[in-house]
């Protein structure tokens, strides 16, 4: 059972580094209004949204909103509920019309670029996905590689390499030539990832792609993001709910609240009680977790608090 | 808990981005579904060539194969090339012409639409031509091409009424199907009132165009017909590669990169021009367009649209149909329109109660 062990493996990894001022992230801005140079990571341009308007039928639901996506980190935007977060990820890849304002990569418009040459650049893994009825695994992953090829879909003799590297890095490979439709949640959602991943792009853009897991499944796919960080240096930019698990696998946690970015930084920089409180909404404790240090989030709901509940938080 | 044993994550020891891979695998499947197409479509275009030679021989005078095929060269008695060439060879080109373009629309618009149910006969737009057909033949009294003319205008028309009303910024599916079989219901009712009025002998003629019959295209129809499908089809084979991304939703096809509206506009005005073309000659033809594709998809069994497939299969369909409905039923001759609305319509019903289940719980 090598997979039940690989959680472990990958935390205790990670819980080595040196947490809070690691190098790795030293360079990524800590404040939400600096625009600093962008990265000198070699995994290519970062993502910026520049006074970035999105709605829909003319009701906004993103206003006037700047952000810069590091090149080679980890990203995870979090925030409420119809906060907007989905939205903003749609407009950064182009699945949804910008109202107004810009996205560029490193110094090109977003909208200025073909179709196709942005999907070389920029993968994205949106909310729900459903694979037709009796396609394989193999095939599926396979449309990944429409952005590469020509007219009349002529297939290049590297695409089967390329789909078979995917197939091995989300551990599928076994299943190559299985009906999607037969598999179970959590290996249906592996597949899309290395549908994603057979764009060869460097920044993937995941809508929520933890949302039907179980928590095994959860951390198994975050470890596996984390690991394409590591090994291809892919920017990997996620919407996520679960704040405990953003705050661990992210090196740069965005928090929207209404359309707007309320704070941004290195996870144990932003994820206090009170981002918590102005964001969500929400009373909470932040303590340390106790696997990986970065901050974990501890709900005060009215019901099932402990005797002595009255304590002050300590920050 | 459930942690399954055939995930292996990733680790220093697994094959990781830079170590050469054996494709084998993948490359496998992909010769398997292709050796898998390749059967199909030849096993299609054997069945449709042994039902081409069945019909040849079959008629009020009967030849055997030998005589028929001869004839079919021109050699032999005067009379046995005149019945092959003249009259039974041009209904067999009209079958598979009519077939194959009704198979192809099909299979682009349930997979554009991602619909197994969507086909011109339930979106409509075989009773627009049914109803061109008619009104021109009955209001306006043309006849010849320009009752397939007046045909081509009524498909195109209701196609344009159709997107006319689906269209909210960008082209939702189940909107073209729900406002589709609403125009389909107004057609069949203007016909039926056109048929209501007009006399007995004119509506005999026009009942043709309601069913669908190939039994009268000839000549100069033939060619437009054959010269219209080789067109469309290799525009249809150009733009195929859409059909893959597209098949996985709006979201995911523009996230590899497709124009999605561009794609899916493009792909239904082929579908469209294909059944106004096929119906403006040989008429609606029901269920053709809902069956052939359903079939092939079924044989290949890859998830794909079956475009090649349901091309081949649906040839073959009213092919056959059109052999049983002039030879097979008790001495009277019916048009392949009722054959394939007798033999489609039982499935139509199967593949709703299928449906039905499948959603179930």
């Amino acid at each position: 059972m090598t997979a039940s062990t690989s959680p472990g493996l990958a935390v205790s990894a990670r819980s080595e580094e040196p947490s809070p001022a690691s190098p790795r992230t030293a360079s990524s801005s800590t404040s939400p209004s600096s625009t600093s140079p962008s990265s000198t990571s070699p995994s290519g341009d970062p993502l910026r949204a520049h006074a970035v308007s999105i709605g829909y039928d003319g009701r906004r639901v993103i206003e006037d909103l700047d952000l810069e996506l590091p090149a080679g980190r980890v990203t995870a935007i979090v925030g409420p509920n119809a906060c907007g977060k989905s939205t903003l990820l749609r407009g950064l890849a182009r699945l949804h019309p910008l109202e107004s304002g810009r996205v560029t990569l490193g110094e090109r418009d977003v909208t200025g670029m073909s179709r196709k040459e942005l999907a070389r650049t920029v993968g994205v893994l949106p909310q729900s996905s459903l694979a037709p009825d009796g396609v394989r695994v193999a095939e599926l992953v396979g449309r990944g590689r429409y952005p590469h090829q020509g007219w009349f879909g002529r297939h290049r003799s590297d695409d089967d390499v390329v789909v078979m590297r995917a197939l091995a890095a989300t551990g599928v490979a076994d299943l190559a030539d299985r009906p999607v439709a037969e598999l179970s949640g959590g290996q249906r959602q592996r597949v899309w990832v290395a549908m994603v991943l057979a764009q060869e792009t460097d920044i993937v853009l995941l809508d929520e792609p933890t949302t039907f897991l179980d928590v095994a499944h959860q951390v198994e796919l975050l470890d596996l993001l984390r690991d394409l960080n590591r090994d291809r240096g892919t920017t990997v930019v996620m919407v996520l709910h679960e704040l405990n698990l953003a705050a661990r696998y992210a090196d740069h946690l965005v928090v929207m609240s209404a359309g707007r970015v309320v704070a941004e930084g290195r996870p144990s920089d932003v994820l206090t009680a009170e981002a918590v409180l102005g964001a969500f909404g929400l009373e909470a404790r932040v303590v340390p977790d106790p696997v990986s240090g970065t901050p974990l989030v501890v709900p005060i709901g009215r019901h099932g608090r402990h005797e002595r509940r009255d304590r002050p938080a300590q920050d | 808990m459930t942690v399954t044993s055939t995930v292996t994550p990733l680790s220093p020891g697994s094959p990781g981005a830079n170590e050469p891979l054996d494709a084998h695998p993948v490359t496998a499947l992909r010769a398997r579904q292709r050796r898998r197409l390749g059967v199909v479509v030849v096993t299609g275009l054997v069945l449709t060539v042994a039902l081409a030679t069945l019909a040849l021989t079959l008629g009020a005078a009967s030849l055997p194969p030998g005589r028929a095929l001869l004839a079919l060269f021109g050699l032999g008695n005067d009379t046995d090339v005149f019945v092959v060439q003249r009259l039974r060879l041009p209904r067999i080109e009209a079958a598979v012409l009519a077939g194959a373009a009704f198979g192809l629309a099909g299979a682009l618009f349930q997979t554009t639409l991602r619909n197994p149910l969507a086909s011109p006969d339930i979106l409509g737009i075989a009773s627009g031509a049914s109803l061109g057909a008619v009104f021109g033949l009955l209001a306006l009294g043309v006849t010849g091409l320009a009752v397939s003319a007046a045909a081509f205008a009524g498909a195109a028309a209701v196609a344009l009424l159709i997107w006319f009303f689906a269209w909210r910024r960008g082209l939702h599916s189940i909107r073209f199907v729900l406002v589709g079989v609403g125009f389909a219901y107004l057609c069949s009712s203007l016909l039926s009132w056109l048929l209501a009025r007009a006399g007995e002998r004119e509506a005999q003629s026009a009942l043709l165009w309601t069913v669908g019959s190939v039994a009268d295209v000839r000549g100069t129809e033939l060619v437009v017909l054959a010269t219209g499908l080789a067109v469309i089809g290799v525009v249809i084979a150009a733009t195929a590669r859409w059909q893959g991304p597209l098949a996985l939703g709006d979201d995911h096809a523009r996230a590899l990169g497709v124009h999605t509206d561009l794609a899916r506009v493009g792909s239904l005005l082929l579908a469209v021009a294909l059944v106004a073309l096929a119906t403006s000659f040989a008429g609606p033809l029901a269920f053709v367009a809902l069956v052939a594709p359903a079939i092939a998809r079924r044989l290949l069994d890859d998830g794909g649209a079956a475009l090649l497939a349901s091309t081949v299969t649906g040839a073959a369909l009213v092919l056959a149909a059109d052999v049983v409905g002039q030879h097979a039923l008790f001495g009277i001759s019916v048009p392949a329109g009722i054959v394939t609305g007798l033999v489609g319509a039982p499935y139509l019903l199967w593949l709703l109660a299928m449906n039905e289940r499948k959603s179930r719980p």
